[in-house]
């Protein structure tokens, strides 16, 4: 077979080929993929619940989960309660902070129906690997388990009580706000009801 | 496995490696190496791209006229990236979030549409799918090398694997954006100097 | 996040050639002279400005709506590319001289990675219209510092000896790197 030439019914023709052919697979591909996509998404946020709160809920967190809106925020949390025997004795807050090193970082916060916080997983992070990045090792976290703060969070640069990360700080800023923005939204929620 | 067939398999391995050589590519080539997995990942998700639009390329070549060439060429490159990184967010969520924005940014990965051009578009389906994987696998061993050694001296693992307890101060600098100019730099020189004795 | 912020945040802290790695093969390929990079500088602040405008439109008119964001590489590349054909066509015909001076850039920057993964990465920001505008024109004007730097750089460096080894790529890479290194100075500026 020759080259077709390039007269314009020819280039037309072809590219509409083209497009069917590439409309074709990536819509096939796209059937099967769309579900295992979701799941995959909610499986890191579920494995993080798990690690933080320690407890097998009987409902699903997923479609039970709430928006909190905070004062002076534009954008609200997602909070997924969990219960056990009907009654909601734990929440998982996902919360962010924008002043993380490299931008935005996005943690899940654990906090018992009576105020105590259970734990944080990093779920986002653009920070240095190395550095900033030892936000998620133990002996940073666990600074925060089994606190029930009546102040804000800070770190101790700031006048607070959290040890920063050593050649760290802005990303232990970064976690502490994020945890205390969670903690807000808590409080929130337990005012509410 | 008559000569010609070798001869393209092999081709992009040494002699026209596309990294080394021809220094295609070089975004991801460069972004994504802080860790020796990161590198196999991007390298194998090219590959697989590199592979399939070349045969895609070579099987549609008598029906598309040269005036629109390059678009047609660029429509089946994306679609073959968007069908690798749905397939990659569904299967492997871990390395598609470590290779984040680099997946899409295949689309414009040189080697791609630089062999659709050279090679796919005169060659047979069976010569062009060995020339893909051909390419690919030296791209691959290309930044899989690189990722060794940046996460070796920066983060002082291999494949995960720790060489120190946690804690332990490695050369961060490696990890980090001088590094990968650094690090590539000096195996270019590395490769010249093989190529050059021989 | 502040307009001002941006502009620093992308020129400086998280430059698009040095520390996000976008844009490599014209920041060694066309790196050579000064007055060549100016060039590319320009012609990419250009099309990034312009592109960043169809590009919004595009995904918040079409893919939004219709729940297609999955189409989103095919689509974008395919917006960029088209764009830049018809920048080189409008130019040639209405300003001449500027054509003379960016022309032949132009070509080269549907390939530039740097245009698509800018625009994605605005969306996957969820940048407002004049933010978008704002981060795209940003991220060029770094790449333009960088590459105009870096043309700087490699034209002391060719009247200087070299070992037979480290010429040509090698030491323009390693050369990239010392730059990189100096751009690491400037983060965490703005926290």
């Amino acid at each position: 077979m020759k080259k077709i030439p390039s007269s314009l019914k020819n280039m037309i023709l072809s590219l509409c080929l083209i497009g069917i052919f590439s409309a074709f697979i990536i819509g096939s591909v796209h059937q099967i993929t769309e579900k295992p996509i979701a799941e995959a998404k909610n499986r890191a946020e579920a494995d993080a619940i798990y690690k933080i709160i320690g407890m097998k809920a009987d409902n699903n967190p997923f479609a039970d989960k709430l928006k909190v809106k905070l004062k002076n925020s534009k954008s609200k949390l997602t909070v997924y309660p969990l219960k056990k025997d009907g009654l909601i004795k734990a929440f998982a807050i996902k919360s962010n902070s924008n002043k993380g090193f490299g931008g935005k970082l996005e943690i899940l916060v654990g906090i018992t129906i009576d105020g105590y916080i259970l734990g944080y997983e990093v779920l986002k992070s653009q920070e240095t690997p190395g550095l900033g990045s030892k936000v998620s090792e133990e002996k940073f976290k666990s600074q925060f388990v089994g606190l029930r703060p009546k102040e804000e969070l800070k770190v101790k640069q700031d006048g607070g009580e959290i040890d920063a990360v050593t050649a760290a700080t802005i990303s232990s800023r970064a976690v502490t706000e994020a945890v205390q923005k969670a903690y807000d939204g808590y409080k929130k929620l337990s005012h509410r009801r | 496995m008559d000569k010609t067939s070798k001869e393209n398999l092999t081709r992009g391995i040494i002699r026209e490696n596309p990294t080394f050589v021809m220094l295609l590519g070089m975004c991801p080539t460069l972004g994504v190496t802080t860790s020796a997995l990161n590198g196999l990942g991007m390298g194998l998700a090219t590959m697989f791209v590199l592979a399939l639009s070349n045969m895609a390329v070579s099987s549609f070549k008598n029906v598309i006229p040269d005036g629109v060439r390059i678009p047609a060429y660029i429509v089946i490159i994306a679609s073959f990236v968007t069908v690798i990184e749905m397939l990659m967010a569904a299967y492997v969520p871990l390395l598609h979030r470590a290779l984040g924005i680099y997946i899409p940014l295949i689309v414009v990965n040189c080697i791609i549409l630089g062999r659709a051009e050279a090679f796919a578009s005169k060659n047979s389906i069976g010569q062009s799918l060995l020339d893909g994987i051909g390419m690919g696998l030296g791209f691959t061993i290309a930044l899989f090398l690189l990722g060794s050694i940046r996460e070796i001296l920066g983060s002082g693992s291999f494949l995960g694997y720790n060489f120190f307890d946690e804690g332990a101060e490695t050369i961060l600098m490696f990890i980090m954006p001088p590094g990968a100019f650094l690090v590539l730099g000096f195996l270019i020189v590395i490769f010249n100097r093989i190529k050059g004795a021989k | 996040m502040s307009y001002a912020m941006i502009f620093i945040a992308a020129i400086f802290v998280n430059n698009i050639v040095l520390s996000q790695f976008l844009g490599i093969c014209p920041f060694l390929g066309v790196s050579k002279k000064i007055s060549t990079s100016v060039g590319m500088g320009f012609a990419v602040m250009f099309v990034m400005t312009l592109s960043s405008i169809a590009t919004y439109a595009i995904y918040h008119g079409l893919l939004l709506p219709y729940n297609l964001q999955y189409m989103i590489t095919v689509v974008f590349i395919l917006v960029i590319a088209s764009l830049v054909q018809v920048v080189e066509i409008i130019m040639k015909k209405m300003t001449p001289s500027l054509y003379q001076a960016l022309g032949i850039f132009l070509p080269l920057i549907t390939t530039n990675c740097a245009v698509l993964g800018i625009a994605i990465l605005s969306v996957q920001k969820e940048l407002s219209l004049a933010e978008t505008v704002c981060y795209n024109l940003a991220n060029a004007m770094g790449f333009t510092l960088a590459i105009v730097l870096f043309a700087g750089l490699r034209e002391r460096l060719s009247r200087t000896k070299i070992p037979q080894a480290l010429q040509g790529t090698p030491i323009a890479l390693i050369t990239a790197g010392l730059l990189s290194m100096a751009f690491m100075g400037f983060s965490g500026v703005g926290n």
